[in-house]
């Protein structure tokens, strides 16, 4: 499934998409970005609550495919021009953490 | 053998929300040199965080990436407090950073665990009150 593909997902909406065509492959969840760092995988999606512009640090390096903002969670516009500028995927999640989860579960 | 390819950064110490340039810049060059993805990753976590560790700690510092035919070698020095005791710091959830890194999503105690990590070699020289210098290694 692409990142383009999910975000059309109920409930599912696209901050910043600057990669579309990204395959995604497995999950993390997490807010603390060390443990991010030490244990996603190149292709996760990766689903937090943290909003700061350092996610986007940590998903680009780390090579995430895209990381969804889950309880309606919102980026700053600032934030959003940094996700542009380096090419993460941002989307939103109207719903809390574990029904996101549910939700790929279900997709992937 | 050939001389490594070097590159050295500046890490401002004051700007935490631009912390992280070096580590993405190297990421880039290795990338444009070819080198498999999961290397290229395991280099630039580890150098991320220890970017991240002396804007937090040292008030900033330099980094130096030098890149070998075989391997891979990042050297971060500062000038910062020093580490009294490193195998306590290398200890995964130990950290000394204060709140306002922790609401930010830093500050778990697992930055000097993920730079062994995703390492292969990985030497600490830290004198409290002088500085610490960390060098990393990567073989390709």
């Amino acid at each position: 499934m692409t990142v383009e593909q999910l975000a059309q997902c109920d409930g599912m909406c696209a901050l910043a998409c600057p990669a579309p065509e990204r395959e995604i492959c497995g999950v993390y969840i997490g807010d603390l970005l060390s443990w991010v760092m030490g244990r996603a995988e190149a292709d996760n999606v990766w689903i937090t609550i943290m909003s700061n512009v350092n996610i986007i640090a940590v998903a680009a390096l780390a090579d995430t495919a895209c990381i969804i903002l889950a309880e309606g969670v919102t980026l700053e516009p600032s934030v959003l021009e940094t996700a542009m500028a380096k090419e993460i995927n941002v989307l939103q999640s109207a719903k809390p953490i574990y029904e996101t989860a549910l939700l790929l579960h279900e997709l992937c | 053998m050939s001389e490594p390819l070097k590159f050295q950064y500046e890490v401002d110490g004051d700007n935490f929300t631009s912390a992280g340039q070096a580590s993405v810049q190297v990421k880039k060059v290795l990338r444009r040199l070819g080198l498999d993805p999961e290397t290229i990753r395991r280099v630039s976590i580890a150098m991320y965080e220890g970017e991240i560790n002396m804007v937090i700690h040292a008030g900033g510092g330099e980094a130096e990436v030098l890149i070998y035919e075989d391997s891979i070698e990042i050297i971060l020095r500062d000038k910062g407090p020093g580490i009294a005791d490193i195998d306590q710091a290398m200890q995964e959830g130990f950290s000394t950073a204060p709140d306002n890194i922790r609401s930010l999503g830093f500050g778990a105690g697992m930055g000097l665990p993920n730079m062994k990590r995703y390492t292969d070699d990985m030497q600490i020289e830290s004198t409290v009150g002088v500085g610490t210098t960390i060098t990393m290694r990567v073989n390709l």
